[in-house]
């Protein structure tokens, strides 16, 4: 069969501006090869930087920002898209290659409605009438299983949950009836239960309409549900390149190993959980509108150890990390830390009682200013707290950096010049700075990639055993909660719906939602999904 | 944008009550403060219908806003002219000031009457169109304004329609060609006219047209005889001179809030249907501009009306500005605060209406979920 699309000798660069110094040319992405026949799905996988949304993004001779794709080919059906004019690439980009964006929630206009958007690119290409295009629509909204499909069309992106949207944008993309498809990690941003969903919808979508498809994503779980070839891209060169089976069962490289291990961590909970440090008792919770966001939440955690809270977005597991610091005083409710009941403001709060709770965020970009230096924002809190200054300081600063084991050449850095992960070891190091008694962790890893998750999940467990931390840790990742976690709270909706041991929790038998949360992780197994749906298939026919 | 959609109202929400304003409490219902018990929240009616039609209770807002603090300009107004050194009196006698004189002027004035009692008669009078009697030509304030504020409106009004539409389009075509030479020529030329101040801009384009070439009119009086043609041809050179003044400004802002949408992932997703780069600049980045784009327009409808004075003079056109400024000169009072809170109007209406333009192109105001 001849190939769709065929990549050869990719080469992209991108130019960087140091600053105060000259500007240089970076290589994003050298000696790339790879094929997609007609019909079939190809993996992209990697970490971040590994330059797979930049060679998705090629098959539409498209690049983001300043990147520049200088050289190698890209064919498509024989025509090399690299070579043709701009009036020539906009009509094979939205006809024949379409893309879904990871963020549909951004990609769509604000200001348009729904149905406008996704038949845009049919009606301006000349390939079918408003009429025809409006049918197609209307059959996709169904086959990706929208609610309403009828008025689906009519609402505007902020109407529909952002799962919807992810599919409307799937719906956007087979509306032309393009040759190839370009996901680029099309789930990462939903929940488990929602992104199992839309993976079932993508893939019946992509097998109803016999379209190609390139997947982009970081979760090789995800990828072995979906794709029939997976190329695995490590710092914008192949790695592996090979058949589902072959790459999940026997990787033959060493980072593609990891990769496929990434979830092997787990650590077996402890056994004396009597030592209470922090207890919440009856927190309800909510803001001005009315709407209660946390009801009648009660649970306690001992010194030393874990607890992990998971549920998905809207859980309001956040809310409770707010509630506890004092940012958001709750309605009703008491917290008792150590034996004392907190004031439930903030500013009711004595120094030593913030001293003891420190938060640590998911962004650990936009928890830090941009215009300090790793030393000033580890030294604010020395300074707060202890009244530390100088050369004492100074060296405070070293031995903290030494502890998330980065040493002292970072202290002068700002965080625009470290990575993800040296930016969230930061970002402990100046939780510990205070000495705290209880680190409250909101998804402090989930914006980053597998392997430097696991790095920072390592380092967190070290420092407990090093300082006899607890952490109350937010996720919605049962992998992390599996590895880290003594006892585990199970939000839905703003309830508390288990809460124990993690041995008792993440056994069965289970209430409804837990079930439906831990049968949602993806596994690292050929023909998961299609198990998982078969299931669910059953179990609502024998309802 | 983290999350999408229906987060925006919570979290604005949220920060309220985390910094514990206190204003937002009587209209949203019940906040929670430390000590207080929790109560079942029962919303006012306010509350209900804010969550019904959010857009019209941010317009009943607004609304209410603006009439409040055009109350309270009308009374830093005459608190301000109260302020001030000098006395009509003294001035408009000169040398036979005597002590009796001026005496009787203020009696007749009514300035012996207390000054609460002189605001509340001048609020009054002012609510139904009376602005009082003029000091300096015992004439009535109202009718005088009346003509030049039509004035004023009429050279507002035109170079409005003028100096609007070109703006918002020579801003796209900046945006279109953006970093190239059109962008180049367009931002030299916008800068150029922003920092020559007015009155010069206004001189060369007499010196040019009216003097060298005589192909226009100067000076640019209006008299109630002539008929609209003259009028136009009189009002031709201000006319340009406002244009050249408030377009850089609108223009800029119109390029800079369309490329800030630009770099925004659906323009991208447009970019990657294959549009074209007008209709992805005209469909698809222009909507998202408005609110700002709008803000601006309205701030300079605002100074056409109000901040001409310097070209009135120049021109001596007779409008709002240049009869402010001769009143001001011979402590007019109630001509100074007639056209002080004429002007004030205008700049709290204009603004008023630009947010609640903003506020209607916004969807998720428009169509709530």
């Amino acid at each position: 069969m001849p190939d769709l699309l065929s990549v050869r000798n990719l080469k992209i660069e991108a130019t960087s501006y140091p600053p105060g110094e000259a500007p240089r040319t970076v290589t994003l992405v050298e000696g790339v090869n790879f094929d997609v026949q007609k019909g079939k799905v190809l993996g992209l996988i990697g970490e971040s930087g590994a330059g797979k949304s930049t060679i998705g993004l090629t098959a539409l001779a498209y690049g983001r920002g300043g990147v520049r794709i200088t050289g190698g080919e890209v064919k498509l059906n024989g025509e090399d898209l690299l070579r043709l004019s701009p009036s020539g690439i906009r009509k094979v980009r939205g006809a024949k290659v379409c893309y879904v964006a990871q963020s549909a929630a951004a990609a769509f206009n604000p200001a348009h409605r729904l149905g406008e958007q996704v038949i845009e690119a049919s009606l301006k290409h000349g390939i079918m009438s408003r009429a025809e295009a409006e049918k197609r629509a209307l059959y996709l909204f169904k086959v990706l299983g929208l609610p309403n499909p009828e008025t689906f069309g009519q609402r505007y992106p902020h109407q529909v949950s952002g799962g919807q949207l992810q599919r409307a944008m799937t719906a956007m993309a087979l509306c032309p009836n393009p040759e190839l498809i370009v996901f680029d990690e099309p789930t990462t941003a939903l929940d488990v239960t929602t992104q199992i969903d839309v993976l079932a919808a993508i893939k019946h979508a992509i097998e109803e309409t016999n379209t190609a498809a390139l997947y982009i994503t970081h979760d090789l779980a995800v990828v072995a549900q979906i794709t029939d070839d997976i190329l695995v891209l490590r710092h914008g060169k192949m790695v592996e390149y090979g058949s589902v089976k072959d790459i999940i069962e026997a990787p033959k490289e060493e980072y593609t190993r990891a990769l496929v291990n990434v979830r092997g961590t787990a650590r077996d909970e402890a056994p004396d959980q009597t030592n209470t440090l922090l207890k919440v008792e009856n927190i309800t919770a909510g803001y001005s509108n009315g709407f209660k966001v946390l009801q009648n939440v009660s649970l306690h955690l001992p010194k030393g150890q874990t607890l992990a809270v998971v549920g998905e977005s809207g859980s309001g597991k956040s809310t409770l990390a707010r509630v506890i610091t004092g940012l958001l005083p709750p309605q009703d409710g008491t917290i008792s830390f150590d034996g004392t009941v907190l004031p439930k403001a903030l500013k009711g709060r004595t120094n030593d009682q913030l001293r003891r709770i420190q938060m640590i965020y998911q962004m650990a970009d936009t928890a830090m200013n941009p215009r300090q230096t790793v030393r000033d924002i580890i030294g604010r809190p020395l300074t707060f707290y202890y009244g530390l200054r100088g050369a004492k300081k100074t060296e405070r600063v070293k031995e903290l950096l030494e502890q998330i084991e980065m040493g002292g050449r970072f202290a002068d850095r700002y965080p625009a010049e470290l990575s993800g992960g040296q930016k969230q070891r930061v970002a402990i190091a100046r939780a510990l700075a205070a000495q705290p008694e209880l680190i409250l962790c909101d998804e402090p890893t989930s914006a980053l990639d597998p392997l430097v998750a696991e790095g920072i999940l390592k380092l967190l467990l070290k420092l407990q055993d090093e300082t006899h931390v607890s952490y109350m840790f937010i996720t919605h990742d049962i992998a992390i909660v599996r590895a880290i976690a003594d006892s585990v709270a199970v939000m839905h909706r703003g309830k508390l719906v288990r809460f124990g041991p993690k041995s008792k929790v993440l056994a069965p038998p289970f209430d409804d939602y837990t079930d439906l949360l831990l049968k949602s992780v993806p596994e690292m197994e050929i023909g998961w999904l299609e198990k998982v749906l078969s299931t669910r298939r059953m179990e609502s026919a024998g309802n | 944008m983290s999350g999408g959609g229906p987060a925006h109202g919570p979290e604005l929400t949220a920060t309220a009550a985390a910094g514990d304003s206190p204003q937002s409490a009587g209209a949203a219902g019940s906040v929670a403060s430390s000590g207080t018990p929790f109560v079942e929240a029962r919303p006012s009616i306010w509350a209900k219908f804010a969550k019904s039609s959010p857009l019209a209770a941010l317009i009943t807002q607004r609304l209410a806003l603006s009439v409040a603090l055009l109350f309270a300009v009308s009374l830093m107004i005459f608190g301000g002219v109260e302020a001030l050194p000098g006395d009509f009196a003294t001035t408009y006698l000169g040398q036979s000031a005597t002590p009796q004189a001026v005496e009787n002027i203020r009696k007749e004035l009514g300035l012996d009457q207390s000054a609460t009692t002189r605001y509340f008669q001048w609020l009054g009078g002012a609510l139904q169109g009376d602005f009082g009697t003029s000091w300096a030509s015992r004439n009535s304030v109202s009718e005088q304004i009346g003509k030049r504020l039509g004035n004023s409106l009429f050279l507002a009004f035109f170079a409005a329609i003028i100096s609007v539409p070109l703006a918002v389009g020579l801003g796209m075509l900046a945006v279109q060609y953006r970093n190239r030479l059109p962008d180049k020529i367009i931002n030299v030329v916008s800068l150029a006219a922003i920092s020559l101040p007015e009155f010069f801009v206004g001189y060369l384009l007499i010196l040019f047209f009216a003097v060298q070439m005589g192909v226009a009119t100067f000076p640019a009086t209006v008299y109630e005889s002539m008929t609209f043609g003259q009028r136009l041809s009189a009002i031709a050179l201000p006319t340009a001179t406002l244009v050249l003044v408030v377009l850089a400004h609108m223009m800029r802002m119109t390029r800079a809030a369309i490329l800030n949408v630009m770099s925004s992932a659906y323009v991208e997703t447009a970019e990657l249907k294959g549009l074209s780069s007008l209709r992805i600049i005209a469909k698809h980045a222009a909507p998202n501009a408005v609110a700002p784009v709008i803000n601006v327009i309205a701030l300079n409808l605002a100074y056409l009306v109000v901040g001409v004075v310097v070209v009135e003079v120049v021109f001596v056109y007779p409008g709002m500005g240049q009869y402010m400024v001769d009143a001001v000169t011979v402590r007019d009072m109630p001509v100074v605060q007639a056209c002080g809170l004429i002007f004030a109007a205008f700049y709290i209406f204009l603004n008023m209406f630009a947010d609640i333009l903003a506020i209607i192109a916004n969807p998720r105001l428009r169509h709530p979920r």
